[in-house]
């Protein structure tokens, strides 16, 4: 009944080439991907691309919400440009919110957002065409069957009903439910809702994804399935996705940037693609002894240097320095040096300092 | 779908024009409703009465019929504004039940699965669902009332010539213009009853339970306070009295026939405010 898509044997060839940056010189690492889709002759793919890369996904412009009296969106301001982008906050944050709002669910009480270079408030209806939405919770028609249900949700964006039956058919098979299309959507496991929600998204081919919590609920298989699935999309060029996770590890080992709120404000964003792909080393020691003033020695050789606790700094060290520099450092202050490894931030970090901010 | 092909594909064809999407819903409804024998049999019933008003023209034209049953013409009932006010009596009544059996499964459905962000997120406006959904009632109750009414009087016509039918030609208005507005006001409730109640049955039980107690409310205000205020919470005698006016029929009612259409209009306005609060994409939770 389930059927895990192949590899993308075309998506896999371009993650291979996209960690090594240097290959293309001069190419951000958002756009190593177009080149080389556009390499590898994919013509109907790069022309999507090209046409969505000239402007941000999503762009927010001093955007509020607010409900009665409680304000949830506080004047965000972002730009967002990455193919795949992560949303990240505790409850409560004002991330479903951003999402309705985008769509248009909800009113902007001030400043606007624009999708794909179309502004929420005016083109309303063009952003919606752009976009496919696959909501958090429960949003399926029980007493249909998944194959009516997709190619309804198909015919709805706008496909002629042949080519709504036709897409309705693929995308179930894509996504796994291919044997499973003709029963009833209210048969369903919550797995394979999961993945019926899925495929009404991608039925008429959106531009922009939005995942509000994909792998909700899931079992450990499922959920790889999943982000197998959402990988797979990212890596065909033909699609941007906004993700929305609880779950680090999933937005982690998907998203390019990733941006955290908190409080309906924007707390921390950061471009986990180019961290990936920079050339900078994370280091993080552990020292015995007085401290005082060893960060900011460390800052003066190079390092960019915070101590985390007493006796704990993490530090980014450029690409030529020597460790030596720390031990000699170390050495003239008469610390001793207990630990010393290669460490980077976890998503997870990153989430939690937000937080603590 | 070949396994090799098994990878994303973008869509890259024609789309259909964005105003006629709401007949999509209408389309979708009709196969789930259809699925339904016990509505296409009680559908197939309301048309016993317009069949058998069809029948009597006929006969009452007929004078080898009316031979055999030694009647003179005329003596039988005649083909007037009283033969079509009891036709749209028997046929709103009928148009009242179907709303009651289909109304629910309209918009309750979507709300109980959470189903409304999936229609709204695309290029598809609340105006456009509620157009399709209305667009289902609309139909089944027109092909009930007005639409067989208009037949009868269009047989009428045949077979007592151009000239009976240039004459009464405001008997035609009169059928259409009562059954319409009475099928508006059946299918808002309807839909209205549908969005704010999420239970099917208890949706349907409250649309024949607006009627019953608006007769009933309206009866008790006018003995209690001696007026006649209290008919208009009685939407069934506010529909009669327009029908009645329409038709140039004497029905005694003592409402006058602005303050009906002031009703059906209050109404109509109600059940819309209703929609436009509840057929949402999301709840905001005070």
């Amino acid at each position: 009944m389930w059927h895990s898509p192949p590899p993308a044997v075309f998506g896999r060839q371009v993650e291979v080439i996209g960690r090594r940056p240097s290959a293309l010189s001069g190419t951000q690492p958002g756009r190593l991907y177009d080149n080389i889709v556009a390499i590898r002759g994919a013509t109907q793919h790069t022309g999507a691309v090209t046409q969505t890369d000239a402007v941000p996904v999503i762009e927010l412009l001093g955007l509020s919400v607010r409900f009665g009296k409680r304000e949830i969106l506080r004047d965000l301001n972002i730009s967002l440009s990455g193919r795949m982008v992560g949303l990240l906050g505790p409850n409560g944050a004002g991330k479903s919110t951003l999402i309705q709002t985008l769509l248009g669910f909800c009113p902007v009480s001030a400043g606007t957002a624009r999708v794909l270079g179309h502004d929420i408030s005016r083109e309303r209806s063009r952003v919606r065409a752009l976009v496919g939405y696959m909501p958090e919770n429960d949003a399926l028609i029980a007493n249909m069957t998944a194959v009516s249900f997709v190619r309804m949700m198909g015919e709805l964006s706008g496909l002629p009903p042949e080519a709504a039956l036709e897409r309705a058919h693929e995308v179930l098979f894509y996504v796994g439910l291919g044997e499973a299309r003709y029963r009833p959507l209210g048969t369903y496991s919550l797995g394979m809702k999961q993945l019926a929600k899925l495929a009404q998204a991608i039925v008429h081919g959106p531009r922009l994804l939005i995942l509000d919590e994909p792998s909700n609920g899931l079992d450990p298989p499922a959920r790889q399935r999943m982000i197998r699935l959402i990988r797979d999309m990212k890596d065909s060029g033909e699609m941007r996705l906004l993700l929305c996770s609880h779950l680090l590890r999933d937005v982690e080992e998907t998203c390019e940037e990733v941006l955290i709120l908190k409080k309906g404000t924007i707390v921390h964003y950061s471009n986990l693609q180019q961290e990936r792909s920079a050339d900078k080393r994370f280091v993080e020691i552990e020292t015995s002894g007085n401290d005082t003033g060893f960060a900011e020695d460390l800052d003066r050789i190079g390092c960019e240097c915070t101590a985390v606790a007493p006796g704990r700094f993490k530090m980014i060290v450029p690409a030529q320095f020597e460790l030596k520099e720390i031990y000699r450092l170390a050495a003239g202050r008469d610390l001793q040096l207990r630990r010393l490894n290669y460490r980077r931030d976890t998503l997870e970090d990153i989430f939690l300092k937000a937080m603590a901010d | 779908m070949a396994v090799y092909k098994r990878n994303y594909k973008g869509y890259c064809g024609a789309l259909t024009a964005t105003w006629p999407r709401f007949l999509i819903l209408t389309r979708y409804s009709y196969a789930r409703l259809f699925q339904s024998r016990f509505l296409v049999i009680f559908l197939a019933a309301c048309l016993f009465y317009p069949i058998g008003c069809a029948a009597f023209i006929y006969l009452s034209h007929n004078e080898k019929f009316l031979v055999l049953l030694q009647m003179p013409q005329g003596q039988l009932l005649a083909i007037n504004g009283r033969f079509f006010y009891y036709y749209c009596i028997v046929q709103g009544a009928m148009a009242y039940l179907l709303t009651a059996l289909v109304g629910p499964s309209l918009v309750s459905p979507d709300l109980v699965n959470g189903a409304l962000p999936l229609y709204l997120c695309r290029p598809f406006s609340r105006a456009q669902y509620v157009a399709g959904k209305l667009s289902v009632l609309l139909v089944l109750l027109s092909l009930i009332t007005w639409v067989p009414g208009l037949l009868l009087y269009l047989i009428e016509t045949s077979v007592s010539g151009w000239d009976w039918g240039w004459e009464n030609l405001w008997m035609a208005w009169g059928i259409f213009l009562g059954l319409a507005a009475w099928i508006v006001v059946l299918s808002l409730i309807g839909l209205a009853l549908s969005a704010w109640v999420k239970w099917k049955i208890a949706a349907g039980a409250m649309v024949l339970g607006v009627f019953f107690a608006g007769a009933g409310f309206g009866s008790a205000i006018d003995s209690v306070l001696r007026t006649n205020y209290g008919a208009l919470i009685d939407l069934t005698q506010v529909a009669h009295t327009i029908q009645a006016d329409l038709l140039h029929f004497d029905s005694g009612t003592e409402m006058s026939v602005w303050d009906a259409w002031l009703v059906l209009g209050v109404a109509c306005v109600l059940c819309l405010v209703l929609l436009a609060r509840r057929v949402r994409a999301f709840e905001v939770v005070k």
